[in-house]
């Protein structure tokens, strides 16, 4: 469903992105790793639109989208997270969801009838958050929850936005360690039951080869290795450049 | 679940009880007083139109003046060169096509901008129309202002009737009945699915955006919207005022604007009603009874901004809820 194609992008000297091949199957989960600086972030920044590549393509189901805006790509399904949650501060957990829906189905143009009244959309809200155990905390504000809650609830919006394709930036960054498994088990078991394509940042190993399919392993804007998480653990290579292990 | 409806419930009851009491106030205040009471309802309606861009969208303008004055205009306008079309139900529907235009057109280059930038934008602009209406003395009549008879309504004439005569009488009631259906109409708009946008935006607009918002488009549609209402609390206050200057349009008129929205307070819908009302008051009162007046009015500010951030009515809510929790207190404590 998406294909890039030999994409690059420079600042300057620095070779962020650099001749980037990469394939994502349908309800795929692969995560990236690499050292800091190896371009993962600068590649979903690429896929979501936030920057324009040098050079190469983005097909999203065979949709040239390489120069689409942001707003376009969401219309076509790329959700994203972010590694700094970005969420609605003063606003309760059901809203944050429910104001994706509404805008999802354009209805923030309706002006005079009261959220509550779009009972449909209340619901719907409401079930999104049971599928990632939020529920209960629905009348609370951001304020009130945890750091892995606030994780999830930004995968949430991305995830009522009816996203096909979600960027996760660092899902667990900031969580503390005793939640981290909770965390992507909420959120992996949401997206496998909806069959999302997923592309993962992560550092920490354990999650990568607990919840992806399939790892890429980027050094310096280039994909190094790709394959099964058992496998790239194994590779010798990858070991002495992301792990600093010599044997 | 039962609770929120509950609470809500109730909190339309208060609306209508207190609907209900302001349709006698005429009786128990002087005249004196009830023009103040009905300066105070039609900045309530400015304060409402105001926080939807201050509180909801969050956006701090210093020159909604300009709308205000562009409704006012409008209304003074009419009354010097169309006298035949001077009734009610035209002037109204002029005034809000009036501030609908000079909003649209002020609101797009602001909206390209937020923070201090969007406000000094937003003061330049008006204060640009200031000097129009200030200087072109032959059209609107400079620093003399316009003079805004009392208007004809609806075929009905109030020739003869003395200004006080006619504020007590019908007048209250159609401003009260504006009032009325602009808190209505407001209170819909910010708990709409548009309000919501609209408080996405005031929370996090790279989110706002990334939720497919197109965010200066709805920054815009609030500041019009604001604009309108601004506008029409603008036509509403001449006829109690009876006179329109330049002044309306300057950044120390959209000052007090800012102020009375602080007063009553910002993160509250009912906030600016009640600043609204107080400021009139307060100012009056202060202006009768020193020439310090202004001393009074910056001391509130600051006792404001240290003390009751949320303003007064963010106070009584905090004072209501702290109450309640230590009631829930007691209660499990027996």
């Amino acid at each position: 469903m998406l294909t890039v194609d030999s994409l690059k992008k420079h600042f300057g000297f620095v070779k962020a992105v650099d001749n980037v091949n990469l394939e994502i199957g349908e309800g795929e989960i692969v995560s990236i790793i690499g050292t800091n600086g190896a371009g993962k972030t600068t590649l979903v920044n690429l896929i979501s639109g936030y920057l324009k590549p040098d050079s190469g393509r983005i097909l999203f189901f065979d949709k040239d989208i390489t120069f689409a805006s942001p707003y376009v790509r969401i219309k076509l399904g790329v959700g994203r997270s972010f590694q700094l949650i970005q969420l609605f501060g003063k606003t309760t957990v059901l809203d944050n969801v429910r104001t994706a829906l509404f805008s999802k189905y354009g209805m923030i143009r309706k002006g005079l009838l009261p959220a509550e009244r779009y009972s449909s959309v209340t619901d719907e809200a409401i079930k999104i958050l049971e599928n990632f155990n939020l529920a209960d905390k629905r009348n609370l504000t951001p304020t009130g929850l945890s750091e892995g809650d606030l994780k999830i609830l930004d995968v949430a919006i991305a995830f009522a936005l009816k996203s096909k394709l979600l960027l996760l930036d660092e899902p667990t960054s900031g969580v503390a360690t005793s939640d981290k498994f909770k965390v992507m088990d909420s959120i992996i078991s949401a997206i496998k039951r909806e069959k999302i394509s997923t592309l993962i940042i992560e550092h920490d190993m354990d999650i990568v080869s607990g919840y992806s399919d399939r790892v890429v392993v980027m050094h310096e804007g280039r994909v190094m290795a790709q394959g099964k998480p058992s496998e790239i653990m194994e590779d010798k290579e990858v070991k002495a450049i992301v792990f600093g292990i010599v044997s | 679940m039962r609770l929120k409806e509950t609470i809500k419930k109730t909190r339309w009851v208060i609306y209508a009880a207190i609907f209900i009491v302001l349709l006698f106030i005429p009786r128990f205040l002087s005249i004196f007083n009830l023009m103040l009471f009905e300066y105070g309802l039609t900045f309530a309606i400015v304060g409402l139109g105001f926080n939807l861009l201050l509180g909801y969208t969050g956006l701090l303008s210093f020159g909604h003046g300009a709308y205000f004055a562009a409704g006012a205009y409008t209304v003074g306008m009419i009354a010097k060169y169309l006298p035949e079309a001077y009734r009610l139900e035209i002037l109204i529907p002029a005034a809000l096509l009036f501030s609908l235009i000079i909003s649209i057109i002020f609101g797009f280059l602001c909206v390209r901008h937020t923070k201090i930038f969007f406000s000094i934008l937003a003061l330049s602009l008006s204060m640009l129309l200031y000097a129009l209406l200030f200087k072109l003395y032959h059209i609107t009549g400079g620093s003399d202002g316009l003079r805004i008879p009392l208007p004809a309504a609806f075929g009905f004439s109030f020739k003869g009737i003395r200004r006080p005569e006619f504020l007590s009488g019908t007048y209250y009631y159609f401003l009260l009945g504006f009032f009325a259906v602009s808190f209505v109409v407001m209170k819909g708009i910010v708990s709409s699915p548009f309000g919501k946008a609209l408080q996405a935006i005031r929370d996090n607009e790279v989110r706002a955006e990334l939720i497919g918002i197109r965010v200066r488009r709805y920054r815009l549609y609030a500041f019009v919207i604001s604009g309108m209402f601004v506008g029409l609390g603008g036509a509403l206050w001449t006829f109690v005022n009876g006179h329109v200057t330049a002044d309306l349009s300057h950044w120390v008129f959209s000052g007090e604007i800012v102020y009375m929205t602080l007063l009553g307070g910002f993160g509250i819908f009912e906030g600016p009603v009640i600043g609204a009302i107080l400021f009139t008051y307060l100012k009056l009162y202060a202006m009768g009874n020193t020439q310090y007046w202004m001393f009074v009015i910056g001391a509130t500010l600051i006792v404001l901004v240290m003390l009751l951030p949320n303003g007064v009515a963010g106070a009584f809510v905090s004072l209501f809820s702290k109450l309640k929790r230590r009631k829930a207190v007691e209660g499990s404590a027996c």
